[in-house]
């Protein structure tokens, strides 16, 4: 019976790198297929190993285009949403207004709101005003559907924190400015880099509000949606694995900050 | 410590706080002298920590005036006025280390060169080792301290304290007076205490003013507030009394003759606050410890001119020093009777008879047209 109890010793171990392949195994198709040399216009099939994307990854028309423009968006939309969130945040608990209860509630249905709801009414609305479709449509769409989220993590980090700090902060001879810069930003930027990173990826990869508001304009998750319909060009799966490389990238960065400067305080 | 120098002078006129329809803070009238260890003491709720607010500038007053020495402070914001604060729990900055957060005060007056003070400081408060230290690698006493080296290095004119040491177990409390008040004598700036424990008050203030609900009712030192308390708050927030309701017979040279039960109890007409008219009523009050406990049999030793009662023994409990009786009387069914352990009584038991007597000059009187329990057992619920 030795295999059966080791299986039981180790059940939880299993289960969880069971679960860990089942998060990982589409990224990793989509990095083997990205060293692929497809026959055809789909990269569907492995044919043979070849650097022949990475060698040339904006080899296909607009696709870095199409790149571009999605992280110029992610990144003005991660601007406006995480300094308008962390104002709506820091209002809804500081202050005690009229209407305070409502905008409390409101402020979590575009997370709640199914998006191709939320897409068509947009359209209908810039339609009506005539406004004209493209990187400014789609621009304030994002910066609307990440606002709750940046709310959300603020809100949650900005009712945990003690008044008295602030307190005691001007009791220390900060003014409010530097009160603010000083303690107020600082322990609650967790929660504001939080809400910031959620809405660059939302914003990234969005699909279905963009679709409806972007008029001609194309970003990146459309240009890839186009693409499958015609053929994938191998460079997709090249721009997949390099994010996926940049996300991992950023992680293993910040915990071996993290670890250094644990260590140097202890 | 110049004696004329009157800028770390509190003065409070008329100061007042109402929340709607809710008064914190009735107008008050306080006047700290530089340099003393002031404490405001009192139960939860009784206004003293929105007083010590309205000095620092995080609370602003509904009325009255505010001034440190000469200087009307009463509509600066708090980075604007002279004066710290050691908040109850802290708030110590949990982003800053330990050095960051004394600095703090320095770095925004705009002083560069902070390392030395900083060093200093906290050699004083014996926290060198920890400055690179986050304020939640620390313990309670610790972390009390950086909040007090936080407060001193700004060298204020006066130091407010809300209850800083209420989160500190009882052993380290009692270190921390000490250590607190050491530090006041050394650097000699006004401390305002807030507090609702009584002996913490009376350990470390020059002066304790006793709150309750948002009026001063006595302001003194420490003995003086224990020996002559004016009212039955006072009388049974600090320590313990024994109030006997008694009537007045007669007067005799600076004595009252008062009645109680059967017998006749003297008080000192000095230490009687209320009126006393021919056959007015008067609470008599004494402390426990001043009480000696005779058995009845030996009654007959007693010297004469003391005050006496008889009762029985209902209760005893021997806590080391000394052995706390509570008596039954039939003018006060509990009287409590604090016995030094010297020479201990086999015979003084539950159940035993016996006469309590007292030097007279022992004996205060107070107003009998006030709540007897006043302030009884708001020291337990506000701990």
């Amino acid at each position: 019976m030795p295999v059966v109890t080791w299986l039981k010793r180790h059940l939880v171990v299993i289960g969880g790198l069971l679960t860990l392949g089942y998060l990982l195994l589409p990224n990793v198709v989509v990095t083997v297929f990205s060293f692929n040399k497809p026959k055809g216009r789909f990269n569907y099939e492995w044919q043979q190993f070849s650097f022949d994307a990475w060698k040339d990854p904006c080899g296909v028309a607009d696709m870095c285009g199409s790149l571009s423009l999605s992280l110029q968006i992610a990144f003005w939309a991660t601007v406006g949403a995480t300094v308008l969130g962390t104002m709506i945040a820091f209002a809804l608990v500081r202050y005690r207004f009229r209407a305070r209860g409502s905008v409390n509630s409101l402020i979590f249905l575009p997370m709640a709101m199914p998006e191709v709801v939320m897409a068509a009414s947009l359209l209908t609305l810039f339609l009506n005003l005539g406004a004209p479709l493209g990187f400014w449509t789609i621009l304030i769409a994002h910066i609307m559907f990440c606002l709750s989220f940046v709310v959300v993590a603020v809100k949650a980090r900005v009712m945990s924190m003690d008044p008295r700090l602030e307190q005691a902060a001007q009791d220390l001879y900060a003014g409010p400015a530097q009160t603010f810069l000083r303690v107020t930003l600082p322990i609650a930027a967790p929660g504001i880099a939080a809400g910031a990173l959620l809405s660059f990826a939302l914003s990234f990869d969005d699909f279905i509000i963009t679709n409806f508001n972007a008029g001609s304009t194309v970003t990146f998750p459309m240009f890839v949606w186009g693409s499958a319909q015609r053929g994938t060009p191998v460079q997709i799966n090249v721009i997949g694995t390099a994010m996926f490389l940049v996300a991992v990238l950023l992680v293993l960065f910040s915990m071996v900050l993290g670890n250094r400067r644990n260590r140097q305080k202890a | 410590m110049n004696t004329t120098d009157n800028s770390g002078d509190v003065r409070l006129s008329g100061i007042s706080k109402t929340y709607g329809a809710f008064t914190a803070v009735h107008p008050l009238d306080l006047t700290v002298p530089q340099g003393s260890f002031f404490a405001l003491l009192g139960a939860s709720g009784c206004g003293k920590t929105t007083t010590l607010r309205m000095i620092a500038g995080l609370e602003e007053p509904s009325g009255g005036t505010v001034f440190l020495g000469d200087q009307e402070v009463t509509h600066l914001p708090p980075y604007k006025r002279p004066v710290n604060t050691v908040f109850q729990s802290y708030a110590l900055f949990p982003h800053l280390d330990i050095f960051e957060n004394v600095a703090f005060g320095l770095r925004r007056r705009g002083i560069k060169s902070v390392k030395k003070q900083v060093v200093d400081m906290l050699d004083l408060v014996q926290l060198g080792e920890q400055a690179r230290k986050k304020p939640h690698q620390l313990s309670g006493g610790q972390q009390q301290r950086v909040a007090v080296a936080r407060a001193l290095i700004n060298t204020p004119k006066v130091l407010l304290l809300d209850e800083p040491l209420g989160a500190l177990d009882l052993k380290l409390r009692r270190q921390m007076q000490l250590e607190l008040k050491r530090i006041q004598t050394e650097v000699g700036i006004t401390f305002v205490h807030v507090t609702h424990d009584q002996e913490e008050a009376m350990t470390m203030a020059d002066t304790v003013a006793v709150m309750n609900a948002g009026r001063v009712e006595q302001l003194g030192s420490p003995t003086d507030l224990y020996e002559n308390p004016n009212t039955t708050f006072v009388a049974n927030f600090l320590g313990t009394s024994n109030l006997i309701e008694a009537e007045v017979d007669t007067k005799s040279g600076d004595d009252i003759v008062l009645k109680a039960g059967g017998g006749k109890l003297v008080l000192p007409e000095a230490r009687c606050s209320a009126p006393t008219t021919t056959g007015g009523k008067v609470l008599v009050g004494v402390r426990p410890e001043k009480i000696s406990l005779t058995h009845a049999d030996d009654a007959g030793e007693i010297p004469e001119g003391r005050n006496r009662i008889t009762g029985k023994i209902a209760d005893s409990s021997f806590i080391g020093v000394s052995t706390q009786y509570v008596i039954d009387c039939p003018v006060c069914p509990e009287f409590e009777v604090y016995a030094q352990n010297i020479d201990r009584d086999a015979r003084l038991v539950p159940g035993a008879e016996v006469v309590l007597h007292w030097n007279p000059a022992h004996t205060f009187g107070l107003d009998a047209a006030q709540d007897i329990d006043a302030g009884v057992d708001i020291e337990e619920e506000a701990a």
